[in-house]
């Protein structure tokens, strides 16, 4: 079980009174405004959940796992997820199973 | 190598106010609401060990750090700290695609 967008308007609809289409343009819209922000090069910082950041990595060297080559692996620009304090106390609070 | 980059930020407030401007016919009100819940909902998923999946922006599970000993920094005293599940975020293929993108228009 995993929650999904659709579980999420679902949650709107009936916590907020939005109606159905609403709902789910919200939903899309919420992804698509911090996925935009990201890839307009903005860190994203959500407070009580996390900041999205942004991270340059230099070029450094690999290996194809199959064939054992070396090949560079390129620099490139990465989103990393640091959770807020609020949700690293929450979530540690989980005595659920060692996943 | 990895360094964070230079880059401002776009905080909740101005989230809501975007995400408000394309959706005319709601009030600020009500998408903020709205925000808040969306945020509730992704962390209470979390606290009681539910992943969460959001096609073409990524996935977000918990990761579980297992128990190890520690020192109390102040008196250098050994402690044991308990094993704790941590949050854990993987960026979808397309959040990846353009998050790259990004660097190459600089």
């Amino acid at each position: 079980m995993a929650l999904t967008k659709a579980d999420m308007a679902e949650s709107l609809y009936e916590e907020l009174g939005l109606n159905k289409r609403e709902a789910k343009e919200l939903v899309e819209l919420f992804f698509e405004e911090v996925r935009m922000a990201l890839g307009d090069a903005n860190h994203v910082k959500l407070s009580g959940f996390g900041n999205f950041v942004l991270r340059d990595k230099t070029e450094r060297p690999g290996r194809n796992p199959k064939t054992g080559e070396e090949i560079p692996i390129s620099a490139r620009r990465v989103v990393t997820f640091r959770p807020g304090q609020k949700l690293k106390q929450r979530v540690e609070a989980y005595a659920g199973s060692q996943q | 190598m990895s360094e964070e980059t230079n880059a401002r930020s776009m905080m909740k407030s101005e989230l809501i106010e975007r995400i408000a401007r394309k959706q005319s016919h709601l009030a600020y009100k009500d998408v903020e609401l709205a925000v808040k819940s969306l945020l509730e909902q992704m962390s209470n998923a979390l606290s009681s060990g539910e992943r969460i999946e959001i096609r073409g922006f990524g996935s977000f599970s918990l990761h579980y750090r297992p128990p190890r000993s520690g020192r109390n920094p102040k008196t250098g005293d050994s402690v044991s700290l308990p094993g704790k599940h941590v949050p854990h975020f993987k960026p979808g293929k397309e959040l990846r695609e353009r998050v790259n993108d990004s660097m190459k228009k600089e």
